[in-house]
């Protein structure tokens, strides 16, 4: 419990890292990059400002609400969360330890360079690392995966199958 | 002149506003449902589950818009609210699923291409890939909309619909340049669907006046689609096309095609039966 004193924002972000992302869950919504602002306005209020990953991401609503939850637990007695759109949410905004997270889990974390993310049709394929074996021996299996942020590969040389946090 | 009268005359920029974000989000809802039918029904898993997130990138983007609608309709006097949306059924609250379950087929203004029935796996292709393009071209002008809101939906948006673009075409690509049969078949969704193509380019009133777009840029959206559209069919070996015949229109004004009852039948049965139902 953070007592009245201790709700400096420094003390929100701390407890907003504790949240994790229901879909991806090694990786807090502040690692994630969703958390755009945090505003305490006085002992009892805290404002909170998110942004979506993909426009239609259900782990939205489950995240708001664990949000509300970790914060009245601690001692605010008022929660607003609002929700920015722009500047739309970018895998750019996750943290390094976010990505070395995302790969020991074994979900190949997103490229930095934003190559795919254009409507070019038949692009080369950008070498993913196999979060197994390191292989850049992989191939993409479907651009669509198990969730919107994912798209599915296969490794050519242990052969697992693996998701790619496709880079957005 | 009071603010009701400002509010309710057909012309005023607040109800233009309102009746071009409804257009925007009953596209992307009622595209959201018919790529959600193909869900169990994909020729293979992994494009199954390509479709179903489409569909859920759609109906997310419905969902900022319906919410962003109800978030203006609280500024104004509830009288007005109701008249301007027009709902069927009285909702106790304005906002999301009010918007999405309680009006009727008059009342949607989307495009008659998007409620048209999948057929088969080329014509849904066909319709996802024509859409998507005009929705790229429209939202890169939209995310520069002084209406910050909008501009944030838009810009918001046109990251996942890049994705959409890219996935349909090559899909058109392969079906046209593929065996005699897949060939014949995008043909065939060609043949059907191109008459409702037009309806994206003319403009009806309220998109004229919320947009902001000049006929200078419209004609541009229009040629940059009909190139885009073209440029695929040429990589697929299949006839280029042009925007010249005459072209079914109505949609944007409430005026549907038998198909939208049965989906909004489907769609709204729950929330019409049992009023708040949650999960």
């Amino acid at each position: 419990m953070v007592s009245n004193q201790q709700h400096t924002e420094d003390a929100v972000w701390q407890l907003l890292s504790t949240v994790k992302d229901p879909e991806v869950p090694v990786l807090s919504v502040v690692e994630l990059g969703i958390i755009r602002k945090v505003c305490v306005e006085n002992s009892d209020t805290v404002t909170i400002s998110i942004t979506p990953t993909y426009s239609g991401c259900p782990a939205m609503d489950v995240i708001r609400m664990q949000l509300h939850m970790v914060l009245l637990e601690n001692g605010f007695k008022k929660v607003n969360i609002e929700q920015t759109l722009s500047p739309a949410w970018t895998t750019d905004w996750m943290t390094k330890e976010g990505k070395e997270k995302l790969k020991a889990y074994g979900i190949a974390p997103p490229l930095p360079k934003q190559a795919v993310c254009n409507p070019e049709v038949f692009q080369k394929e950008e070498a993913i690392q196999c979060p197994q074996c390191l292989s850049y021996h992989t191939h993409m299996v479907s651009r669509f995966g198990s969730t919107a942020c994912k798209a599915l590969y296969q490794c050519l040389d242990c052969k697992e199958p693996f998701d790619y946090f496709k880079c957005h | 002149m009071n603010a009701e009268t400002i509010n309710l005359n057909p012309a005023s920029t607040n109800t233009m506003a309102i009746h071009a974000l409804l257009h925007l989000a009953d596209d992307s809802l009622i595209m959201g449902h018919r790529c959600s039918e193909w869900c169990g029904h994909g020729p293979i898993l992994e494009q199954d589950i390509a479709l179903t997130n489409i569909a859920l990138d759609f109906v997310g983007q419905s969902r900022h818009l319906y919410q962003y609608i109800a978030t203006q309709l609280q500024d104004i006097s509830n009288d007005v609210a109701l008249t301007l949306i027009d709902f069927d059924i009285l909702p106790e609250k304005i906002n999301e699923d009010s918007l999405a379950y309680l009006r009727d087929t008059h009342a949607f203004k989307n495009h008659l291409l998007v409620e048209l029935p999948n057929g088969d796996w080329a014509q849904t292709i066909l319709k996802i890939c024509s859409f998507s393009v005009y929705r790229f071209y429209l939202f890169q002008l939209l995310q520069k909309h002084t209406d910050l809101n909008l501009a944030g939906i838009a810009e918001k948006s046109l990251k996942e619909v890049q994705y959409h673009v890219k996935w349909s075409s090559e899909w058109i690509i392969r079906l046209g340049d593929g065996t005699h049969e897949s060939k014949s078949r995008m043909l065939q969704a060609i043949e059907f669907l191109w008459p409702y193509m037009g309806e994206m380019f003319e403009p009806v009133m309220y998109e004229k006046v919320y947009y902001h777009l000049d006929d200078v840029t419209y004609t541009s959206l229009k040629n940059n689609w009909l190139d885009k559209m073209n440029q695929i069919f040429e990589q697929a070996t299949l006839p280029t096309q042009s925007l010249n015949q005459w072209h079914q229109t109505g949609g944007k004004i409430g005026k549907h095609t038998e198909h939208l009852g049965y989906i909004l039948a489907e769609m709204q049965f729950l929330p019409r039966t049992f009023p708040n139902a949650i999960w």
